[in-house]
């Protein structure tokens, strides 16, 4: 999580743009220079106190709603609670909600996330018991055992006139499958016991990683000093498929470390303004390195919040660092005009593109992406593809219109968009949202 | 002699039940515990009746069943499938498949004996 007073630049710059007012304006008014604001509105610098109360006069807003208020994420998430229960709601009402009662819309987002845990653990389960093979092997063992005690048990108590020695071989047969029994039960009950860890990472190995990422800021001074991947891997204590997870982001993570000595790439971070294409063509060096190179900036030297998306060609979401203001769903399908999923059909070719997402403020969102083979390609085959994108909250202002995106269809009031997948909820019209 | 059956199972105990209540009831009991070479059992020795387990070793029931019903000298032998998965897609493929039956573990050797005997009556 961003730290709060970090957000406090960005509900400045909503509130500014919700009143329709100029920057210069509002800097001049509260005696300050413009770009003294534009920084403290991209969250580079601090801001409390007597200035705070001045814009929060200027932008009549209650300083306390400034400083602690509904910012963009929650304000998606409750959204996205919405629309993934497909609740009828009053959604032209959610930043009013939020405002009001920031404890419950906390309360809603992070429901909203525990019912999608739940939901995808509990799909885990339902393919866990259809299709593994370790379990579907127990249980017929199982079953196995318990139907020739069943029959062998059946000839001995039944009408059949048995010698000595059908008996005695019945008898053994018994013993030997309530043996196996209590051996292949035991086998289960053990299988059925130990997945609680391996569960909780296997249900959602990708935000296990993520978790796991965002705990560290997405910057891991360790691998930046040299640790060897082991070690750290060790560190973050996961096992099973997100163990091999996180095993593919730190060795991507090592890769651009021995390439960038952070020292010398941080430097050229702020000669070239984050620019990916300029870093890479000073390095030398593939986009995609870079990208996930600026999305590993240490998070307490200055630099912007830089979020990162990864997805393969079915559009499955494999990494998501988010930032303030960029949200992009897995549980609902996510808007499909993002660069991410364009770059998908033109690989190779990176897209620069400043977006805005729906919304009275109009936040925007500066998006690097391409989409490359990973692995090693071969002939007559076809390549697997991945999509990256960086993702830039907040960029400063252009004479071109951003392009218009979404988080998701339920949640989106845009009219007339070629690529709608589905009608918004109710609530989601242009007049109370846009 | 009485007529034969051919039972096609890997797990001895029930092996041995089953050919235990059929002989009692006046069949020739065969038996079999290798999928891979189960078809040429059967051709080597034509059965009147075929009991097949689903899960063998080597090679599934499901593939058994589907060239017992392609040779034409078993396309027409009455099949009972056993198996300890009693899901309806198993059953249907089952079905699909040609068998005449399916019977899911665990069972009772009455039922056993009372579909065999149905079988080889109808």
């Amino acid at each position: 999580m961003m730290p709060e007073h970090r957000l406090v630049g960005s509900r400045i710059r909503e509130k500014r743009l919700d009143r329709g007012l100029r920057q210069a304006s509002v800097a001049e008014t509260v005696g300050i220079s413009p770009s003294y604001l534009n920084l403290i509105e991209h969250n580079r610098r601090r801001i409390g106190g007597k200035l705070l109360a001045d814009l929060a006069r200027v932008l009549d807003v209650d300083t306390g709603l400034l400083a602690d208020g509904a910012d963009r994420d929650t304000l998606d998430q409750m959204r996205g609670a919405a629309a993934g229960l497909s609740s009828q709601v009053e959604l032209d009402r959610t930043e009013e909600l939020a405002a009001r009662f920031p404890g419950w819309a906390a309360l809603i987002a992070e429901q909203a996330r525990k019912i999608a845990a739940l939901e995808e653990r509990s799909q885990v389960l339902t393919d866990r018991i259809a299709y593994d093979p370790q379990l579907a092997g127990s249980l017929h063992e199982v079953i196995s055992a318990v139907s020739a005690i069943r029959s062998s048990a059946s000839i001995l108590v039944g009408p059949e006139d048995l010698d000595q020695d059908w008996q005695r071989r019945f008898h053994e047969n018994i013993h030997k499958d309530s043996v196996r029994l209590a051996d292949s039960s035991e086998a289960l009950i053990a299988y059925l016991e130990a997945p609680e860890g391996v569960l909780e990472q296997s249900g959602s190995p990708f935000e296990a990683v993520e978790h796991f990422m965002q705990k560290n800021s997405w910057h891991l001074p360790a691998l930046e000093e040299g640790a060897a991947l082991t070690e750290v891997l060790k560190t973050a204590g996961l096992e099973g498929p997100a163990k091999t997870v996180l095993r593919k982001v730190l060795d991507d993570y090592a890769g651009g470390v021995a390439r960038l000595p952070l020292a010398q790439f941080e430097k050229a971070c702020r000669k070239f303004n984050y620019d990916p294409a300029a870093l890479a063509q000073n390095f030398n060096i593939s986009l995609t390195m870079v990208m996930r190179r600026l999305a590993h900036l240490p998070p307490d030297k200055g630099h912007p919040p830089i979020g990162l998306v990864i997805c393969d060609a079915a559009a499955a979401l494999t990494l998501v660092k988010p930032v303030p203001g960029f949200t992009i769903p897995r549980s609902v399908g996510a808007c499909p005009l993002w660069p991410l999923y364009g770059a998908l059909s033109r690989p190779h070719q990176p897209i620069r593109m400043d977006v805005a997402l729906p919304g009275r403020n109009g936040t925007r969102v500066l998006c690097f992406a391409v989409a490359e083979a990973k692995g090693q390609e071969s002939f007559d085959a076809p390549p697997a593809l991945q999509s990256m994108m960086l993702v830039m909250p907040d960029p400063p202002e252009t004479a071109a219109d951003p392009y218009p995106v979404g988080v998701s269809c339920r949640i989106c009031p845009r009219s007339g968009c070629a690529s709608r997948r589905e009608p918004a909820l109710k609530g989601m019209d242009i007049q109370t949202v846009l | 002699m009485g007529k034969r059956v051919l039972l096609i199972e890997d797990e001895p105990n029930i092996i041995e039940a089953i050919s235990f209540i059929l002989s009692r009831d006046g069949w020739t009991v065969h038996t079999h515990e290798d999928g891979t070479s189960a078809m040429d059992k059967v051709l080597a020795m034509p059965p009147d009746m075929i009991i097949l387990d689903v899960m063998l070793p080597g090679r599934s029931g499901f593939d058994i069943l589907r060239d017992l019903r392609g040779h034409h000298t078993t396309s027409q032998t009455p099949v009972m499938m056993l198996t300890a998965r009693g899901q309806e897609k198993d059953r249907d493929l089952a079905m699909r498949l040609g068998a005449n039956l399916f019977m899911t573990k665990p069972f009772s050797n009455a039922e056993v004996r009372d579909h065999v005997r149905n079988l080889m009556e109808a």
